[in-house]
């Protein structure tokens, strides 16, 4: 109309730059989002990628293969081959006279000492005597085995004690890397893959502890807490959904079970201590007592879980089953609770993971003894996984940080097949309605 | 080992001998008895409700006998035990021959006892937390019997070694805890301050600009810090954080030791992260979607929507997410115990090594301990203050949440 063009007060300049600024302060709460984002990624990764970086060299070993004279003068004076000659005989001496005969110029004995010191002493001696007490032939013979270097060679190798430091901040000496270069340029000595760590058992020299027994405590607990805690938890969580009467009672235990799900984890431990342990007098270091820990705590898990995939299946199924004059415990179990089993499947894998990852509370019943052998019932002193972790954890060698970061690994990829089986059959069982 | 474990694998296979002939007797009579009677009349339950009435039966009779027998063990020559499981499972065959007739109402039995049983299941849950509280009271009043209440709960010295020798200098050990709850407070209040902005942002950013597809990827992912298990995050301060941080200040000319509040309270913050942003996203995303169109409506950016209606409405939300996350960094044991040192100083320095209330309940229970000394019995003490504290938190946030809900439903 007015051909005098009226600037809108939202053209004025003042108000562009308010719009400039309220957009700016946009972006960067924006990007402070993304920021933080991309914080918490970051963590997730350099945990990751440390403990990887760490461990992944424990995998693998540094063997050396080496011919060893079983002289029987040595080992076995009066050729009667009983059992406790042949397991008492001096096994250290043949691996040191094969080592002093592969370097024959090494003559004084500050020498022949670090030379022994290449290979792992009580590794190679116990490897030896059970090979010959198995088979008691082999005395008199010549044989070509192949024993764990030391850690200390083993870390060198695996460049992670630095060569030009001076010799004196240095675990191995100048002679040590010169003989363990000869013995790697002729082929003796090779990187293998470490079996030993997934099979033997925890031992006081780095090269030769592995996390079998572990491993089998960890499941033996494992089993106790699911026999516990998923016919229990079902139970309960079956019973508040469709039984309980709606009184004070059942409002309890509801708000028991809630807080229960909150107590810390090492309070659980306690109770373990004074129950299990002192009043009822079960045994220390045993899996059936970590068991029953780790099952009290995960409950409150699966109940929940369990209520929530019971409340998921639509009530027409139950419905139906009512109307074709089932009884009421008839369409619970016949109908609701199968259908929800893939949410209860789920919900305990998930409820077991969190109990194998859990450490405090088998410190409180002692879970922490050194164990070197595998346990065989649940009654005997075992250790678990989280806790072998803990226990090597606490050593500052270079050998031993990275079995612990290998354990780690070990303990990290049960826990991801664990979800990702449990998040697979959620995607594959699951119905909706 | 064989000895204690062959009696009771030899009871548990007869049990169940014993337990499933009765399912299949009981299944069987019902059905030959229904087969036999003259009249039309059908039996009111089916054979199978016959058979599990039938072991139930059998099963509650030999457990009446083999748990006074465990408790009360040596009472009686030990022959008799197989004797007297036997006479109570033949018991059980007679009660259930003279029951099962085609009008036994097998299944309203049957359905009685499911009820119970699963009555008895969620009782497990009431009787664990009587558990936790009991031995935890006892203990801890049998501690405060040796040292009186308000010396631990206001004792500025916390050395509870005692002594290997009557005479040593201060033997009793002192166990004044208000070091331990300091440090304890410092840790949490670190992690804090690390996970509650990093959370908040997360939750913001995730459920006001995220696409779906980057929500889909990422909230999973943010998800894993709270799965990973706590010793991991342990190992990583010990190894990599703690070092990190200790390098970082050599680089300004201080020096901190590798275990300091700083490390372990960074890393316990990494792992409550998810903790706060998932609560946080929940209360975000319930807050109804009227109030945010409105603020749009108006030209208000997304941030000043967030920041001045969402986030307010929210708050109560917000809160009950930090206090349940504070309760969870105040219960949290390995990264301390692993990152935070056993040391109990009194110092306000978070680059400094203190101790909390879960290190030093590790710390007096593993090693040597004769249980009756107040070493052992300060730990239960700590326990009941730590489950006291924990429980409280839980508690109001859990009022706070539901308090809020009401308001938009």
């Amino acid at each position: 109309m007015s051909a005098k063009t009226k600037t809108s007060i939202h053209q004025t300049d003042q108000a562009l730059g308010r719009l400039a600024k309220r957009k700016a302060k946009e972006n960067r709460f924006r990007y402070a989002g993304i920021a933080a984002v991309v914080i918490a990624m970051a963590m997730l990764g350099w945990l990751v990628v440390s403990l990887v970086g760490t461990g992944y060299t424990a995998f693998f070993q540094h063997y050396l293969t080496i011919t060893v004279t079983l002289n029987e003068s040595d080992l076995d004076p009066h050729g009667a081959r009983n059992a406790d000659q042949l397991r008492k005989a001096n096994y250290r001496k043949v691996i040191q006279q094969a080592l002093y005969s592969r370097f024959p110029d090494v003559t004084d004995r500050r020498g022949k000492r670090s030379l022994f010191q290449v290979v792992s002493a009580s590794g190679a001696t116990n490897q030896v005597r059970q090979m010959v007490y198995q088979d008691p032939d082999l005395v008199g013979r010549e044989i070509t085995i192949t024993v764990p270097t030391s850690d200390d060679v083993d870390q060198l190798l695996k460049g992670h004690i630095d060569r030009n430091a001076p010799e004196d901040l240095r675990k191995v000496s100048n002679q040590q890397i010169e003989w363990v270069d000869q013995l790697v340029a002729s082929g003796e000595l090779t990187s293998n893959f470490n079996w030993r760590f997934l099979t033997a058992t925890d031992s006081r020299d780095p090269e030769l502890a592995g996390i079998a027994g572990a491993v089998v405590g960890s499941a033996m607990a494992l089993g106790v807490a699911f026999l516990l805690s998923v016919p229990v938890g079902v139970g309960a969580a079956v019973y508040l959904e469709e039984f309980a009467p709606k009184n004070r009672l059942t409002d309890f235990i509801e708000i028991n079970i809630n807080n229960l799900a909150a107590v810390p984890s090492i309070v659980f431990g306690l109770l373990g201590l004074a129950v299990f342990l002192n009043f009822f007098g079960l045994p220390r270091s045993a899996p059936l007592v970590g068991g029953m820990v780790l099952g009290l705590m995960t409950l409150p898990t699966i109940i929940i879980a369990t209520r929530s995939a019971l409340r998921a299946v639509s009530p027409s199924i139950v419905d139906g089953a009512l109307s074709l004059g089932a009884s009421h415990t008839q369409a619970v179990f016949h109908h609701k609770v199968p259908l929800a089993a893939s949410g209860i499947l789920t919900g305990s894998i998930i409820g077991m993971a969190q109990a194998l990852g859990e450490t405090a509370p088998l410190l409180m019943i002692g879970m922490v003894a050194f164990v070197t052998e595998i346990p065989t019932s649940i009654m005997e002193p075992a250790s678990a996984l989280p806790v072998q972790i803990f226990l090597w954890s606490d050593s500052a060698e270079r050998a031993w940080a990275e079995r612990t970061s290998a354990a780690i690994i070990v303990l990290l990829v049960v826990l991801l097949s664990m979800n990702a089986i449990a998040i697979f059959l959620r995607s594959r069982l699951e119905r909706r309605w | 080992m064989q000895h204690f474990l062959s009696p009771g694998i030899l009871t548990g296979a007869f049990l169940i001998t014993g337990v499933v002939t009765a399912f299949l007797y009981g299944r069987g009579l019902a059905v030959s008895r229904a087969q036999l009677s003259a009249d039309d009349a059908r039996a009111h339950s089916l054979p199978s409700y016959h058979g599990y009435f039938s072991a139930w039966i059998v099963a509650l009779l030999a457990v009446g006998v083999i748990v006074p027998w465990v408790t009360f063990s040596g009472a009686l020559p030990k022959f008799m035990f197989p004797a007297m499981i036997l006479g109570a499972m033949a018991l059980g065959f007679i009660i259930i021959n003279r029951l099962l007739t085609p009008t036994f109402r097998a299944r309203n039995h049957v359905e009685r006892f499911v009820g119970g049983a699963l009555m008895i299941c969620s009782g497990v849950a009431v009787l664990t937390t009587f558990g936790i509280v009991l031995s935890l009271v006892f203990e801890s009043l049998r501690f405060f019997d040796q040292v009186p209440v308000l010396d631990f709960l206001t004792g500025l010295q916390w050395s509870p070694q005692t002594a290997l020798r009557e005479d040593q200098v201060g033997q009793s050990g002192s166990f004044g805890a208000v070091p331990i709850f300091a440090g304890t407070f410092m840790i949490t209040a670190v992690a804090i301050f690390i996970a509650g902005p990093i959370g908040l942002l997360i939750a913001v950013y995730l459920s006001e600009y995220a696409n779906k597809r980057t929500r889909a990827a990422v909230k999973p992912m943010v998800e894993i810090l709270a799965g990973i298990p706590t010793i991991v995050y342990g190992f990583f301060a010990l190894l990599t954080v703690g070092p990190a941080i200790r390098n970082f200040a050599e680089g300004f000319g201080l020096s901190v030791p590798t275990q300091s509040a700083i490390a372990a309270g960074s890393v316990m913050g990494v792992m409550i992260i998810p903790f706060i942003s998932s609560l946080s996203d929940d209360v975000i995303n319930a807050v109804p979607q009227t109030l945010r169109d409105g603020s749009l409506a108006l030209g208000a950016t997304k941030s000043e929507t967030m920041t001045k209606v969402i986030f307010p409405a929210a708050l109560p939300g917000i809160i009950g997410a930090f206090l349940l996350a504070v309760s969870r960094a105040i219960g949290e044991t390995m990264i301390v115990v692993m990152a935070a040192g056993r040391a109990a100083n009194l110092t306000g320095n978070p680059f400094e090594a203190v101790t909390t209330v879960t290190v030093q309940i590790v710390s007096l229970l593993t090693g040597d301990q004769e249980f009756d000394s107040a070493k052992t019995l300060a730990a239960f003490a700590l326990g009941l203050v730590l489950f006291v504290f924990t429980l409280f938190l839980n508690v109001i946030a859990l009022l706070i949440v539901r308090k809020y809900r009401e308001r938009y439903e």
